[in-house]
C-alpha cells in the first residue's frame, strides 16, 4: 500500500503541458524529494495532488482510497496537508490565532456561531503545543505582521503539523531563509515522526538532499529520473538538467 | 476591563435617557432612525467588514422585508404573522441572492448584488397588483407587544433600542465565534482556508443569511417607523447610503457602522434643516473621512488618539505619562 500514489496524471493549460503522464508512489513514512528547475511543474503537481487544480486525466490515491474527485477541502480532513512556497498566512492575526485556525479547520466547532473562540481552551492548548514543536511558543501572542520571514516559515509548518497529517506536502520550505534559519527548519523537519509521510518540493538540490529517502526529478511536467539519492545524483540526465552538460 | 464596563454602562444610560434629554418628539424620532439604520448597517458590515464582500443590493432585501410586512398587514393578517412571514420571506430572498452572487467575489459580487437590487426596485415599481406601484403601501397601525403601546415616539424608541441592543449582542457573539473567525479567514486567505478544510462557499453563505436577517429586522423597524413603504426605499441610492454608513464608520469594527449610521441620519435630518445643500455637506464629510481616516471614523480616531498620546508622552518624557499610555493599550 502506498501512502500517496499518482497514476498517469495529465494537466494542460491550453497548449502548455504542465503535467504529462506523471506516476508517483510514495510509501508510508517515506521522505520524498521532488526537484526540478523553475517551471518544471512542481507546484502544479502539488496543486493537483491537493485538489486545488483538477487534472485532465489520471487518478490520485491516498492510502488506496481514490481521492481524484474529492474536493480539496475534504482532503485536509482525510489527512493531507500542505504548505505554500509563497507564505500564505493570516496577516491581521497573532501567531497563535493562525495556528488555531488550522486546528479549527478540522474541528466540527468551525460551524459554531455562538461560542467564543478565545475560550476554547483545548484548541488554544493544542495551538501552543504545535508552536512549541517549531520553537515559537514564547512569541505566540505576537501579531504576525511583526514577525520575521523565518518565523513565518515556521508558523506555516506549525499550522501543517497542528493538523496532524498523514501525508504532508512541503512546497520549498527553505525558500528565502538564511543559513541559520535553514538549519533550524531542517532540524525541525527531521524531528517529525515517521508516521507522517512527507513529500517535499525543492528547487535547490543540495539543501534537502540528505533529508530524502527517494528523489523524483521533474522537468517540463515529466518525471525524468526517480530513485534513491545515489542513483539520482549519479544519473547523467540529472546532471544534464541541472548543469546543462 | 473595568473602564470598559463603566463606558458601556454610561453609553447604555445615555441611550435609555435620550427621550428625556432631547427637546421634543422630533429628536426622539431621529434617535429611533439612527438605531434602526444602525441595525441595517451592522447587518451589511457582517459582509463588508468580516467577509470582505461588498453588497450594493442590500436596500433591495431591506425593501423585501418592508413590502412583505406591509402587504400582509394590508391584506388583514396580524402583526405577529406579518413579522414572522416577512422575516422568513426576506431570508429566503437573501438565500437566493447569495446563491447567485456568491459565484463571484470582489467586483463581480458588487455587480451581481447591484443588478439583483435593481431588479427588486423595478419589481416594486412595476408589480402594481402587489406593491401598489409608485403610491406605495400604508401601514395602519404599529403592534403593541405585551400590551405596550408603540404609538408614541418614546414607546417606539424603546422598542427600537431593545432590538438594536439585541442586534449588537448578536453581531458581537458572531464575530467572536469560530464561524466568525472562519469568515474573517475567508476574507484574508480564501485559498488557504479551503486547504485547511473549511467550506469557504458555505461559510460565506451563512454570513449572507445572518446579514440578511439583520437587514430584514431593520426593514421591519423601518416600515413600522414610517408606517409607509414606497419603491424609493429600494433604490440604489439607499444601498449606497447604508454602504457609506458602514465604510465611513469603519467596516470591521462593531462601533463603526453605528457611528456611521448616526452621522448620516443626523446630517440628513438635522443639518438639512439649516443647510439646503445638505448632500454637498455629506459629500464633503465623506471626502474628508476618506482622506484623513481611510479605515473609517472609529479605527481612525483610535489611531489618532494613540498617536496623540504617544506624542504627548514623548514630549513630557515623564515616567507617569508613559505608564498610563501603556496601560491604555
Amino acid at each position: 500500500m502506498s501512502a500517496l500514489s499518482v497514476n498517469r496524471l495529465h494537466k494542460s493549460f491550453g497548449g502548455l503541458r504542465v503535467a504529462s503522464d506523471i506516476n508517483l508512489a510514495v510509501e508510508p513514512g517515506e521522505r520524498r524529494l521532488i526537484i526540478g528547475p523553475n517551471g518544471a511543474g512542481k507546484t502544479t503537481l502539488f496543486n493537483l495532488i491537493m485538489g486545488e487544480l483538477t487534472p485532465d486525466s489520471g487518478s490520485i490515491h491516498l492510502f488506496d482510497r481514490d481521492i481524484t474527485g474529492v474536493p480539496s477541502r475534504r482532503r485536509a480532513h482525510l489527512g493531507m496537508t500542505r504548505t505554500y512556497q509563497i507564505i500564505t498566512l493570516f496577516p491581521r492575526d497573532s501567531i497563535q490565532r493562525n495556528v488555531t485556525l488550522a486546528l479549527l479547520g478540522l474541528s466540527s466547532l468551525r460551524w459554531n456561531p455562538l461560542k467564543a473562540l478565545h475560550r476554547q481552551n483545548h484548541l488554544i492548548e493544542d495551538a501552543h503545543a504545535a508552536l512549541a514543536r517549531v520553537g515559537l511558543d514564547h512569541i505566540a501572542s505576537r501579531p504576525l505582521s511583526e514577525t520575521s520571514y523565518g518565523e513565518r516559515r515556521r508558523v506555516e509548518i506549525a499550522m501543517a503539523l497542528a493538523q496532524n497529517p498523514r501525508v504532508l506536502l512541503l512546497d520549498e520550505p527553505f525558500a528565502g531563509l538564511s543559513i541559520d534559519e535553514r538549519r533550524d527548519v531542517h532540524d525541525l523537519l527531521l524531528a517529525i515522526p515517521r508516521d507522517v509521510t512527507i513529500v517535499m518540493i525543492e528547487h535547490n538540490m543540495d539543501v534537502a538532499l540528505d533529508f530524502a529517502d527517494r528523489i523524483t526529478v521533474l522537468h517540463y511536467g515529466k518525471v525524468i529520473v526517480e530513485g534513491s539519492r545515489a542513483e539520482v545524483v549519479a544519473d547523467p540526465r540529472t546532471r544534464e538538467i541541472y548543469l546543462g552538460d | 476591563m473595568t473602564s470598559r464596563c463603566v463606558a458601556l454602562g454610561l453609553a447604555l444610560a445615555a441611550l435609555a435617557a435620550i427621550p428625556y434629554e432631547v427637546p421634543g418628539s422630533y429628536y426622539i424620532n431621529v434617535a429611533s432612525q439612527i438605531l434602526l439604520y444602525a441595525v441595517f448597517a451592522l447587518g451589511l458590515s457582517v459582509l463588508v467588514g468580516y467577509a470582505g464582500l461588498v453588497s450594493l443590493g442590500h436596500a433591495g432585501l431591506f425593501g423585501v422585508s418592508c413590502y412583505a410586512i406591509a402587504y400582509l398587514l394590508a391584506a388583514g393578517y396580524g402583526h405577529a404573522f406579518a413579522i414572522t412571514a416577512g422575516l422568513t420571506i426576506t431570508l429566503v430572498a437573501t438565500g437566493l441572492f447569495a446563491a447567485l452572487s456568491l459565484r463571484s467575489t470582489g467586483i463581480g459580487f458588487i455587480m451581481i448584488t447591484l443588478a439583483l437590487g435593481e431588479i427588486l426596485w423595478g419589481l416594486a415599481y412595476r408589480w402594481i397588483s402587489i406593491t401598489n406601484g409608485d403610491n406605495g403601501i400604508s401601514v395602519a397601525s404599529r403592534p403593541s407587544p405585551f400590551g405596550l403601546t408603540l404609538v408614541s415616539a418614546t414607546g417606539f424608541y424603546y422598542a427600537t433600542l431593545l432590538i438594536f441592543l439585541l442586534a449588537v449582542v448578536a453581531v458581537l457573539t458572531f464575530v467572536r465565534s469560530p464561524l466568525g473567525a472562519a469568515l474573517a479567514g475567508t476574507r484574508d486567505q480564501a485559498r488557504r482556508m479551503n486547504a485547511l478544510g473549511y467550506h469557504v462557499w458555505m461559510i460565506r453563505f451563512w454570513a449572507c443569511l445572518f446579514s440578511g436577517l439583520l437587514t430584514a429586522i431593520a426593514g421591519m423597524l423601518f416600515v413600522y417607523y414610517n408606517q409607509f413603504i414606497s419603491p424609493q426605499t429600494l433604490a440604489l441610492t439607499s444601498s449606497a447610503e447604508v454602504l457609506l454608513m458602514v465604510i465611513s464608520g469603519g467596516a470591521s469594527t462593531l462601533l463603526g457602522p453605528i457611528v456611521g449610521a448616526a452621522l448620516v441620519v443626523i446630517i440628513k435630518n438635522v443639518v438639512s434643516g439649516y443647510i439646503e445643500r445638505w448632500n454637498f455637506m455629506l459629500g464633503a464629510i465623506f471626502v474628508a473621512i476618506v482622506i484623513l481616516m481611510p479605515e473609517g471614523l472609529v479605527p481612525g480616531s483610535v489611531r489618532l488618539w494613540r498617536m496623540g498620546s504617544r506624542a504627548l508622552g514623548k514630549r513630557q518624557k515623564s515616567p507617569v505619562a508613559a505608564a498610563s499610555a501603556g496601560g491604555k493599550r
